[in-house]
């Protein structure tokens, strides 16, 4: 006799409620990054030098922005999953556990803002 | 270990010797927590940018120093291994590479080219001069 309940079995969450939500959004953004990380990888390579004035250019172009901003958010994102099970394996006691999750956490949604207000600054052209 | 009331399954870095691939596994872990520091870098860097000309001279001060640099050629490292490495799960993820045979050589595919990628990288940015 199985302990589960048949709408617990139907939606298949476990006991977490979650399922393999945060296991299936690392693949997700592991695939994306291989993408925009190429791609960022080769625009570098292809600035002839990295000052303001090519720099600030380069971000300023549509394709760049929107690129650099999803980049800016799954990247964001793929690390927060990632430092959140490495603290969960390394963390024995639940309360810090819990407290550091949620300072990294907090961290990873500051640096996400920043990096995309900060990209989207340098597109608008609103720079003084 | 103390004698054992209970025979209790033991963790596998107890038990396992060691085996090349077992430290590849670990630096997967490695280079993905030193990316997500290095991340705080790349921020610095678009926030200079979109602060001006002048914050933006001396965040490349910052990124000229040589223990700056050192550090980005170690995150360009983590960096391409990260995603080869993170390439040859996604295969594991779909139920393929696991013999061992396969397996150690996608291990040392992802390493090779990881640091060729770096040297590559180095390279072409040395001869651009992108500073």
């Amino acid at each position: 006799m199985s302990l589960r309940s048949p709408v617990g079995r139907v939606l298949g969450l476990g006991s977490a409620g979650e399922g393999v939500s945060h296991w299936w959004t690392q693949r997700v953004t592991s695939v994306a990054l291989v993408l925009l990380g190429l791609w960022f990888v080769f625009s570098l390579v292809r600035m002839p030098d990295m000052s303001y004035a090519v720099v600030t250019a380069w971000v300023s172009s549509p394709v760049n922005a929107v690129l650099l901003s999803l980049l800016m958010g799954t990247m964001v994102y793929h690390s927060m999953l990632g430092v959140q099970v490495v603290v969960e394996d390394y963390v024995s006691h639940h309360g810090a556990k819990i407290v550091t999750i949620l300072l990294l956490n907090f961290l990873h949604y500051v640096l996400a803002a920043l990096g995309i207000f900060a990209v989207l600054r340098i597109a608008f052209g609103s720079v003084a | 270990m103390s004698s054992p009331k209970y025979q209790r399954p033991l963790s596998p870095f107890m038990m396992y010797r060691w085996q090349y691939t077992n430290t590849l596994s670990i630096l997967h872990r490695a280079t993905g927590c030193a990316l997500s520091v290095g991340l705080l870098l790349f921020v610095y860097w678009l926030v200079a940018a979109a602060s001006g000309a002048e914050a933006y001279a001396s965040a490349q001060q910052v990124f000229a120093h040589p223990l700056t640099r050192i550090a980005l050629v170690g995150f360009s490292f983590a960096f391409f291994y990260h995603l080869m490495n993170g390439v040859r799960h996604l295969v594991w993820d779909t139920g393929h590479g696991f013999e061992k045979k396969q397996a150690r050589a996608s291990g040392w595919i992802a390493f090779l080219g990881a640091i060729v990628l770096t040297a590559i990288l180095w390279f072409l940015i040395a001869r651009g001069g992108a500073a």
